[in-house]
């Protein structure tokens, strides 16, 4: 019997197996920040072990760097403690560290892949769970936890037991101005957050093979939000396209090697998956969160739901304390929810190609009177591409604040904060309680919905700008 | 890790049941960047009070915590396990440990080392009479004593045989995974020459 993906990248993977254990997986690439890795690093050094593949390690700062003043000391004292720390590690163990102010520094996720150092085939850990993000490529990607940093950090491999195979086939093609992000949100509403729990899951169809790399970070960056252990796509021309030219990309005949092995990494047909999902993308619309996980969503074209109409007892439970939380009425039309704060930005839509879109869809009106609009590259190199092309200039004259590069808003880490009651349309990935501040009212949107709310101050899609403008 | 054959140090009896992790280590103190120095938030709830056990001058030295049952419920922090070894504790004795305490004790080379309920009891009893009295905690026959002559305890402890071979020979995760360094090096040797590096 054939293969799937997953299986072929986890089998090239396998150091040691043995009846009854967990198999012993190499670890092509180790993603440190500044928030898990301190720890681990100390639990080293109490050990007296060395990092055993500083080659295969690369940490950036990301998770609680401001978004201003960011060449000044960092003003609170835990963030600048563990920035602190993860230079003197990094220092120490010989580790490859892109600091503040350095032009690769950036949320972790949108740096491997930018520096080309994601490729496909690989396996990829982090203390992130959003580690996930770098399947697009077709590469295992998951989060681990602090002891298993450590673990990787001393070993290059971790124990892991097989997860289940799980095909996602999304046929058809998104419709006009409908994006990855709609697709994966659609996705989670229809399993709910749990509904990939141990699977890794493989993402296929056509309208997935339609998907830039951009898009395709999106739908895997949000694996996890419905319980996956890691989600992949398969490697195509769009793929080795993007990973052409970039720094750490092979070159000459390593290209020629490369290529030809990657292009063997596709399921087989007569492979077999633990469980299969169809959906149909030319159905989709924009999708916009109303509760508090990402699973409680509903088309931007629908009304905020009636705890009622749950079957579940659970979920009517889930949706009720939910409503209170987000200061929500059952059968609010969605697009009269008015939002205070827009924060694009994040490993979910940090990209240059987000930045492009938003930049487009703003250009030529105002940031709404009641809403600020917050823009934040993923990183230093998408913040410096977006000047050259005069984005930055779009942003600011609608009114809206262009900021350094870092997860930022996405978990109010840094000083980027929503206040208690405080409502957000926001491009990243989770929208629990108190995720972007305490208190705060979290709705996840696109990269479209985000910036036609910023402009109309209500949740929105761009064709309803096109009729501001012509009324 | 160190390995853990047998300990005998000053016992203090800590009469609760059902101590979570958020009284072993409240949450305002896991701000640190280190493995260490976490004995400060110990159970700093009740450690304000002076009467508080630990307080007591003839337990400054304690090494052996012997607990109600249920002990370690609640969240998942590995620095509960810390925090009792940074201040100084080999072993906790106590009816019923949660599964992921045990688990992370185990991992990190503290003893959880569960017995009968009528021990913990006679050990109490014991510790009553004899404030700042030892107790051994023997991981090779799995058992514990304390006291002399026609009153002493010896009873036997669970626990299982993975994580005592684990604390036996000091093997912590890293540990084991590193007995078969072999495998990871030769794998490594076959690995193509054009997978990335970030050096
Ligand atoms: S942007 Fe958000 S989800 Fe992504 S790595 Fe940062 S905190 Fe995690």
């Amino acid at each position: 019997m054939g293969k799937t993906l997953s299986e072929k990248v986890w089998d090239e993977h396998v150091v040691r197996s043995a009846q009854g254990e967990p198999d012993l997986l190499f670890i092509d690439l180790h993603l440190i920040h500044e928030v898990t890795s301190p720890q681990a690093f100390d639990g080293l050094r109490l050990a007296g072990r060395k990092v055993r593949r500083p080659d295969l390690t690369l940490a950036t700062e990301d998770h609680n760097v401001p978004t201003l003043d960011w060449d000044k000391p960092i003003a609170d004292p835990v963030s600048k403690t563990q920035v602190d720390t993860l230079r003197r590690n990094a220092d120490e163990f010989g580790v490859r560290l892109h600091p503040l102010g350095d032009i690769e520094q950036g949320i972790v996720h949108v740096v491997g892949p930018q520096l080309g150092l994601t490729q496909p085939g690989m396996t990829i850990v982090c203390g992130d769970s959003h580690t996930s993000t770098h399947g697009a490529f077709g590469a295992i990607a998951f989060g681990i936890g602090t002891s298993e940093v450590e673990h990787v950090l001393a070993t290059q491999t971790l124990m892991q037991a097989k997860p289940k195979t799980m095909a996602v086939t999304i046929n058809g093609s998104l419709p006009e101005g409908v994006t990855a992000k709609d697709m994966v949100l659609t996705l989670i509403t229809h399993t709910g957050t749990g509904g990939g729990q141990g699977y890794i899951v493989e993402y296929r169809g056509q309208a997935i093979e339609e998907l830039s790399m951009e898009g395709r970070m999106t739908v895997c960056n949000m694996s996890i939000e419905w319980g996956a252990k890691a989600g992949l796509i398969a490697p195509d021309q769009t793929t080795f396209d993007y990973i052409e030219g970039k720094p750490e990309a092979p070159t000459g005949a390593d290209w020629d090697a490369a290529v030809a092995h990657w292009k063997t990494l596709v399921t087989d047909e007569d492979a077999q998956f633990d469980k299969e999902i169809v959906l149909d993308a030319s159905t989709m619309t924009p999708f916009v969160t109303w509760g508090t996980n990402p699973g409680q969503g509903v088309p931007l074209g629908g009304n905020v739901p009636d705890p009622e109409s749950f079957e579940e007892e659970q979920d009517r439970v889930g949706a009720e304390n939910a409503l209170k939380y987000m200061g929500l009425e059952a059968g609010t039309p969605m697009r009269e929810v008015h939002v205070d704060t827009v924060f694009v930005g994040s490993c979910t839509n940090g990209r240059i190609e987000d930045l492009r879109l938003a930049a487009e869809i703003i250009k030529g009106h105002k940031v709404a009177e009641g809403t600020r609009l917050l823009v934040v590259p993923g990183s230093v190199r998408v913040r410096m591409q977006a000047e050259t092309e005069g984005l930055h200039e779009v942003f600011i004259e609608a009114g809206a604040e262009w900021r350094g590069a870092g997860c930022s808003m996405c978990l109010g880490m840094n000083p980027d904060q929503l206040t208690p009651g405080e409502r957000s349309a926001s491009t990243s990935n989770r929208n629990f309680e108190g995720r972007q501040g305490k208190g705060g009212r979290t709705h996840l949107v696109s990269i479209p919905v985000a910036a036609a709310t910023a402009v109309r101050g209500t949740l929105s899609s761009p064709a309803d700008l096109t009729e501001l403008t012509t009324v | 890790m160190d390995k853990f054959t047998t300990h005998t140090g000053v016992a203090v009896p800590l009469k609760r049941s059902n101590v979570d992790t958020d009284q072993i280590i409240p949450a305002v103190y896991l701000k640190r960047v280190t493995r260490t120095g976490f004995e400060d938030g110990l159970f700093a709830a009740w450690r304000n009070d002076p009467e508080f056990v630990l307080n007591r001058p003839e337990y400054a030295e304690a090494s052996v915590l012997v607990a109600g049952p249920d002990f370690g419920t609640g969240s998942s922090r590995e620095h509960a396990v810390w925090a009792l070894q940074n201040y100084g504790f080999k072993a906790v004795i106590s009816s019923r440990f949660a599964d992921i305490f045990r688990g992370n004790s185990g991992k990190a080379g503290l003893l959880a080392a569960q017995v009968d309920e009528k021990v913990v009891q006679k050990i109490w009893d014991h510790l009553d009479e004899h404030p700042g009295a030892t107790v051994t905690v023997d991981l090779e026959s799995r058992t514990v004593r304390a006291g002399e002559g026609p009153d002493a305890i010896e009873d036997s402890f669970d626990i299982d045989d993975y994580t005592r071979y684990r604390l036996l020979n000091g093997l912590d995760d890293i540990g084991i995974t590193l007995t078969n360094e072999a495998d990871i090096t030769t794998y490594e040797a076959q690995r193509p020459s054009w997978k990335p590096a970030t050096l």
